[in-house]
């Protein structure tokens, strides 16, 4: 299989669907000409042209607007936010637009719009260009909510995205997009809702999504090399909806949970797994359920400090090491 | 609007000269209606048969009215919170509306949107939005939508005079002069953001629709008492729409006699009761219409009647037809949130949706 960056995998992705469903329009800062603030479309005006990839100026709340408005008339919109921390500006089109005209017209409407784009700490940009919002919006019904840590993901997931009929919140990561992984040639799709085993374990269960499933791999690595012990990686990908078997069948295999993200702890998406857990899965647990996240504080700028801010293998491999 | 205006320029104007008597007859029905249609729901609401807010439109019907008088087929309509007058012009029943304000499973969200969310995409009317120009780029997006599609259409999106100071407006007035997008925003000037006149809300006192200027768009302000002054300038606008797919920004002058919502608890506060009288006795948009159609020889006093006596009996039946129809089932609350799980789609089958136990 070629190896291809999860930046390539995502531009593939898109340009596949922009050929197969002429409905399919991209719109966002800098998409066009300028191929792409992070280059996730480079290359995609110059091929499919005006009509298809639409430079738009920097007003988030009025192009989201905009593509809501015309999905409600079976236009495919997907919008590029440069940073998911630019959608507050956004949030009144996003959540009470996007996430709600389906409930309050009784199901008369449906808003097929992608929005996608960077949310991750990490790149020491300050605390207003690294917000983590998949919980935030996870805790609207009517959204959808995906997070892939690999290209594979990103790809698959992508173009599960666009063809799905419910608005679909897309958050990448910066720090992963010049990073490759084994992409097939042939199309797939990964439907949302579907965890990934990234790593299969004995003895403690460490779920995660985007970039901490990752970071929970090295640590898995670190555990069984210095500690012997065997920790399985369970890749949420998609946050809303949630793949709960998956996490309960680890955990019951387990019957240890850390829940790992890059997201701060507090309504973080570990607390919802944790609730899950305790609930439904509280005779298999043999210790209390642990998270790591990002410190509790808005982002560090100083690049050593926002490093130790994000959850990294130590102190995963610490927090599983305490109850192991 | 001081005057009760004779306006021959506007009745002879092409687009009025078009119409039956049947029509303009027809204009004094759907304000007789929407009247009607909100005096009941007043005295529901006034009831305690209906929750949470009731914003009438009642003192502004002929906006509507005459606006969406001028649509064809791949037109559409859109608008804020003060929807009820618009659903009944684009076409949509009393019953629908009248067990939507009652909370019902036969109204037209299912009893899930309320007074401020009428929906009817089959006539085009995208609704009833609650948040002050929150719809904004929504109308933009449809008539980008038709813009895409290569259909000559427009899309009216109306908002009130409070709504001309929320960002996402000039981020839509914006994108729809630089993309030259079909839509026509239509300022409701009633002069009170809610309890705010225009004196004390605007930087610009003279007209809000000379903001359009910042953005290389058409405006134009009209006296929303006249049916036919509202269409032959109104049809301009639609004609710039199709022709050079061109927005537009109107100001139509109007005037609500209730407060902002019913429980406006300051309507009697920021304004005087005379001031309320007088635009009643001088500016009522019903009354000047059947006066005139009076004065053209095609309607009687007993006619007028007759109509407003059919839009009271309608307006009675769709409350007792709300009234008796039943409330919606509990397990509706996870209906119509995602459509792949209403479909039941492989979509919806997969992972978690719902999140209680």
């Amino acid at each position: 299989m070629p190896l291809i960056t999860y930046r390539k995998a995502l531009n593939d992705a898109l340009a596949e669907e922009i050929i197969r469903d002429e409905n399919v329009v991209i719109i966002g800062e800098e998409v066009a000409e300028y191929n792409g603030a992070y280059k996730v479309t480079e290359g995609l005006w110059k091929r499919f042209g005006n009509k298809r990839v639409v430079d738009a100026p920097i007003s988030e709340a009025g192009f989201i607007g905009l593509g809501v408005g015309a999905a409600m008339l079976g236009v495919r919109p997907v919008l590029e936010l440069m940073f998911w921390s630019f959608a507050y500006v956004a949030y009144d089109q996003i959540v009470n637009n996007a996430g709600c005209i389906r409930y309050m017209s009784g199901g008369l409407i449906n808003c097929p719009i992608v929005i996608r784009g960077p949310a991750n700490g990490g790149t020491n940009v300050g605390a207003t260009h690294s917000h983590t919002p998949e919980n935030i919006l996870a805790n609207m019904p009517g959204l959808k909510v995906v997070t892939p840590a690999t290209a594979y993901d990103a790809k698959g997931l992508m173009k599960t995205a666009i063809r799905d009929n419910d608005p679909v919140m897309f958050m990448e990561n910066t720090l992963l997009y010049g990073e490759q992984w084994e992409v097939p040639d042939e199309e797939y799709l990964i439907p949302l809702g579907l965890a990934d085993v990234k790593r299969e374990g004995t003895d403690i269960t460490l779920v995660a999504h985007g970039r901490a499933a990752l970071t929970c791999l090295k640590a898995a690595e670190i555990l069984q090399a210095e500690h012997n012990i065997s920790a399985e990686v369970v890749d949420l990908r998609s946050i809303r909806p949630l793949d709960e078997e998956a996490i309960l069948n680890s955990v019951r295999k387990t019957h240890r949970a850390v829940l790992v993200e890059e997201n701060k702890p507090f309504c973080g998406v570990g607390s919802q797994i944790a609730a899950l857990i305790q609930e439904k899965a509280f005779d298999d647990l043999d210790a209390p359920v642990l998270r790591v996240s990002s410190l509790d504080a808005p982002a560090f700028y100083s690049p050593p400090i926002e490093k130790i801010q994000l959850p990294d293998a130590q102190r995963i491999a610490a927090k599983v090491l305490s109850i192991a | 609007m001081d005057t009760l205006v004779e306006t021959p320029t506007f009745a002879d104007a092409e687009i009025n000269k078009k119409l039956t008597q049947e029509d303009k007859i027809g204009f004094l029905r759907d304000m007789f209606r929407i009247r009607r249609f909100e005096q009941t729901s007043l005295k529901f609401y006034n009831q305690g048969k209906m929750g949470g807010f009731l914003h009438l439109y009642t003192g502004q019907e002929s906006v509507a009215v005459g606006t969406i008088s001028l649509l064809g087929d791949n037109d559409h309509v859109i608008t804020a919170y003060r929807d009820h007058g618009h659903a009944l012009a684009v076409g949509m029943g009393m019953n629908e509306c009248m067990a939507e304000l009652f909370g019902k499973a036969t109204g037209c969200s299912k009893g899930k949107g309320g007074s401020m969310h009428f929906f009817a995409p089959d006539k085009n009317y995208w609704g009833g939005h609650g948040i002050v120009a929150g719809q904004t780029p929504l109308g933009l997006g449809l008539a980008y939508a038709l813009k895409y599609k290569g259909i000559k259409g427009c899309c009216l999106c109306y908002l009130g005079d409070g709504a001309v100071n929320q960002g996402t407006f000039h981020e839509s007035l914006n994108l729809a002069s630089l993309w030259s997008i079909p839509v026509i925003y239509i300022i409701e000037n009633n002069q009170y953001s809610m309890g705010t006149s225009q004196e004390r809300s605007s930087a610009i006192k003279e007209s809000l629709a000379q903001r359009a200027d910042a953005y290389n768009i058409a405006w134009d302000v009209i006296n929303g008492e006249d049916i036919y002054e509202i269409r032959a300038r109104t049809q301009v606008a639609v004609e710039r729409a199709y022709n050079e797919s061109r927005p537009s920004l109107l100001e139509i002058d109007t005037y609500r006699y209730y407060g902002h919502s019913v429980a406006d608890a300051n309507a009697k506060k920021y304004r005087s009761a005379e001031e309320i009288e007088y635009y009643k006795a001088n500016h009522d948009p019903l009354r000047l219409w059947q006066k005139r159609l009076i004065e053209e020889g095609i309607l009687t006093e007993d006619a007028a009647k007759e109509l407003d006596e059919q839009a009271k009996h309608e307006a009675d039946d769709a409350a007792k037809f709300a009234d008796e129809s039943p409330f919606p089932n509990p397990e509706a609350v996870f209906d119509d949130v995602y459509y792949e799980v209403d479909h039941q789609t492989d979509a919806g089958r997969q992972g978690k949706h719902f999140f209680n136990d």
